[in-house]
């Protein structure tokens, strides 16, 4: 039973117009096996808290902690935060190239478990993990995201998901750019990461349609760096109907 | 500062050690840049430590005697003094003005006869060969033959008795000049003329050592020929001459190497290679240069390809202080094609100043170069190339793709492309492009548990994937692991 909390985190960007406030104190308690579903505005700050937890060096936490079972998150390294078992499934994957998805995932997972591998059953797990997921074979010699569609990479993340076997992932808009199809074998494959590992998820999403898959436990709105109401999965269908209108600050609801 | 070549010396020695190397450096972290050159630690020196310094006729003979060399040579050892002292240093490129041509050293002789067995050599010399894997690749059988360089001469030599038997010939060139002169009256400076260059001009003066190869019509090596280059004493000039010649239809792949001990003062390297392709024949030439950071590196390459066939230049640069080289194809013959991979690295302190040279004298013959460099801690990453297409070249092409990474702000990049272009029937592509590390991409592997110099090794190697492809297996591995141990220590 592990547990990563989030206490009145506080993060800003530094831009060319200077120093941007983007979370404003963000509260957050997410527990082994549990699912929460994040649903806000664009550019409301869901990635930023994302890429926050995950270690990003461009975000600064100006106030508040992120803590994995007592430990302190802020401490470490984005290495290290994977090593002690956090994974950001990312909204926008970056391509590697000249580096071989067989090649990254090998090291990714040396890297993650502090040893290497035995070459006979990863070789198979991959194998495994990659048809499961409907991923082409032909995808271990391709490099890193280069030349991937939206949803192939997304599902790519997803691989990289259930093979590392983190304690808890962040899955940032993992359901955008998928089809029909794709959605529910990627959807399964974060279940299983739930069934096998007892992983806790917070999971970045605009559409209800992926919570018919995996089903969160907490729906929080997320708006202006903050968030404004937490509920159960009903929340997300009330938003999906109403939209955000009503967490709207009327300054904002302008924009 | 005596004191500090010590200990790394010491962290050297005990490279096997990682207890005892951490803890040196713990210590003196100072000695943390130098300990990741790992093949720098140096053999005892006796030969080296009488050697002369400085150049004059008097050295020039003294070469030539020792060797009871033909009279040709020695005039044209002379003419190439001549044309040293006249030209002056080449107003572009690197900064060579630090140069101490008077104290160099320009020939040493490190034991009196060229052994056949590893154990025939000095303990010594011996041991930096097993240590740099040398002996064991051929045990493997990696390579069909073996030349290896210690200081002025070829120390150790050997090629598979089936390709000798098949005419294959592939020994030191002072020897060779003593069995094959007919080859020599014919080839030697043929490719590079004496005065074709000031550091050509002096490797004609002072050469001694480098490999002779003939390739028999028709004949495929079809393992790699390895030829080892070691400097071991302080400001050492290493002036190895190399030729060969490839009949018509034949194939080999050359493979050389180079490392150096670590020095306070600088030493010189200045090779001229000469290839001659003949028609439908094709040489593969692949370079894999570790000098120590303290050897200045100006090499004369040229290769002239008659019709039909394929010169190819792999010239990796990853040590030296200063590298100036650009391997050149002169296409003679129709549909004649020339092709030169080239990756460099610059970490702090180093300049590589690399390209290309790419002649067409003939109708449809074609050429491609393709470049990448990386550039970290301050160093200095120059692309310089040349294209030249003669007004006879009718239907010729030739592309140019070079590529630059920068792994931090400090470092530099630059590329001087040139062309020449005198007729009108040719189709020409370049493309050049500078990109930087992104931090995206650093967190995106930074956030799969890669730590920052890992992710960055990761990123270089994949931005240099399409050349260590090229490479041999065991090389492109080596390749690998010299960019690790480049990148270790370069972020933080
Ligand atoms: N480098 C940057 N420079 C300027 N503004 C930035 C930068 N990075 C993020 N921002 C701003 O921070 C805010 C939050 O961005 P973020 O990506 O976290 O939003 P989001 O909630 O994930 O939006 P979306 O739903 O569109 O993915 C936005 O207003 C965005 O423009
Ligand atoms: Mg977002």
């Amino acid at each position: 039973m592990s547990t990563l909390e989030i206490k009145d985190l506080h993060v800003s960007i530094e831009t060319d117009q200077g120093t941007k406030d983007i979370l404003k104190g963000v509260s957050l308690t997410i527990n082994s096996g549990e699912i929460h579903a994040i649903m806000g505005p664009n550019g409301s700050g869901k990635s930023t808290l994302a890429s926050t937890i995950a270690g990003h060096p461009r975000y600064d936490v100006t106030k508040g902690e992120i803590l994995l079972d007592g430990e302190d998150v802020l401490e470490m390294g984005a290495d290290e935060r994977a090593q002690a078992g956090l994974f950001l499934a990312m909204q926008y994957p970056v391509e590697v190239p000249g580096v071989t998805m067989t090649n990254f995932l090998r090291t990714a997972k040396t890297a993650i478990e502090g040893e290497a591998p035995k070459l006979r059953t990863w070789t198979k797990e991959v194998k495994d993990a990659m048809e499961k997921l409907r991923i082409d074979a032909d995808f271990a010699n391709r490099n890193v995201n280069e030349g991937f569609s939206g949803g192939e990479k997304k599902r790519v993340e997803i691989l990289q998901l259930e093979l590392f076997k983190p304690k808890f992932a962040i899955l940032d808009e993992t359901d955008s750019g998928l089809d029909i199809d794709a959605l529910r074998v990627v959807s399964e494959g974060v279940n299983r990461a739930h069934e096998d590992n007892g992983m806790g998820t917070l999971l970045i999403t605009h559409y209800t349609r992926i919570l018919n898959y995996i089903k969160p436990s907490f729906v929080h709105v997320f708006v202006d760096g903050k968030v404004a109401e937490q509920g159960g999965p009903e929340l997300a269908d009330e938003l999906e109907a109403n939209g955000y209108d009503r967490f709207l600050t009327p300054a904002a609801a302008a924009v | 500062m005596t004191e500090q070549i010590a200990k790394a010396e010491e962290v050297l020695r005990n490279t096997n050690d990682p207890g005892v190397i951490q803890k040196v450096l713990d210590d003196n972290p100072e000695l943390k840049g130098l300990g990741t050159y790992e093949y720098g630690w140096s053999d005892s020196d006796t030969a080296g430590a009488t050697a002369k310094r400085g150049i004059d006729t008097s050295v020039v003979e003294d070469i030539s005697n020792k060797k009871s060399e033909p009279e040709w040579m020695l005039k044209l050892r002379k003419k190439g003094l001549k044309y040293f002292e006249r030209k002056p240093q080449p107003t572009w490129g690197a900064d060579l003005s630090e140069i101490d041509f008077d104290n160099i050293k320009y020939f040493v002789r490190s034991t009196e006869k060229q052994a056949q067995t590893w154990e025939d050599l000095p303990e010594d010399i011996r041991n930096t060969y097993e240590r740099l894997g040398i002996p064991e690749a051929e045990r493997e059988r990696l390579v069909s033959g073996v030349a290896a360089q210690y200081e002025s001469e070829v120390v150790y030599h050997q090629i598979r008795e089936d390709l000798e038997e098949q005419g294959v010939i592939f020994m030191d060139t002072d020897t060779a000049l003593k069995e094959h002169p007919e080859f020599f009256e014919e080839y030697f400076g043929s490719v590079i003329p004496v005065g074709d260059n000031k550091f050509a001009a002096l490797n004609t003066a002072v050469w001694s050592g480098g490999s002779f190869v003939y390739v028999p019509k028709g004949v495929h090596v079809e393992i790699p020929l390895q030829a080892y280059f070691r400097i071991n004493t302080e400001n050492m000039g290493q002036f190895e001459r190399t030729l060969i010649i490839a009949d018509e239809g034949s194939y080999v792949h050359y493979i050389e190497g180079c490392t150096a001990p670590i020095y306070n003062t600088d030493s010189l390297h200045s090779a001229v290679v000469e290839i001659i392709v003949r028609k439908n024949a094709r040489v593969r030439y692949t370079t894999i240069q570790n000098w120590s950071t303290n050897v200045y590196n100006l090499v004369t390459k040229r290769a002239i390809v008659d019709e039909g066939g394929t010169m190819e230049w792999i010239d990796g640069n990853i040590g030296s202080k200063v590298t100036m080289k650009y391997p050149a194809v002169y296409l003679t013959g129709e549909h004649a094609k020339g092709e030169t991979l080239s990756v460099a690295f610059a970490g702090a302190g180093q300049h590589q100043d690399t390209g290309s040279k790419m002649v067409h004298m003939a109708p449809n013959t074609s050429s491609s170069i393709v470049s990448k460099s990386v550039a970290r801690s301050g160093g200095r990453a120059s692309y310089r190339g040349l294209v030249q297409i003669n007004p006879e070249a009718k239907g010729s092409a030739n592309s140019v793709v070079c590529d630059a990474l920068l792994v931090d702000t400090i470092s530099k990049t630059d590329t001087y492309p040139y062309i020449d272009i005198r007729e009108d029937d040719v189709t020409l592509g370049h493309e050049a492009t500078v990109s930087k590390v992104s931090e995206d991409q650093l967190f995106y592997l930074m956030s799969r548990g890669l730590a920052e110099d890992e992710a960055m090794a990761m990123i270089v190697r994949g931005f240099i994937e399409p050349i260590a492809r090229e490479l041999p297996m065991e090389y492109a591995l080596e390749l690998n692991r010299l960019i690790e141990l480049q990148m270790e220590g370069s972020v933080g």
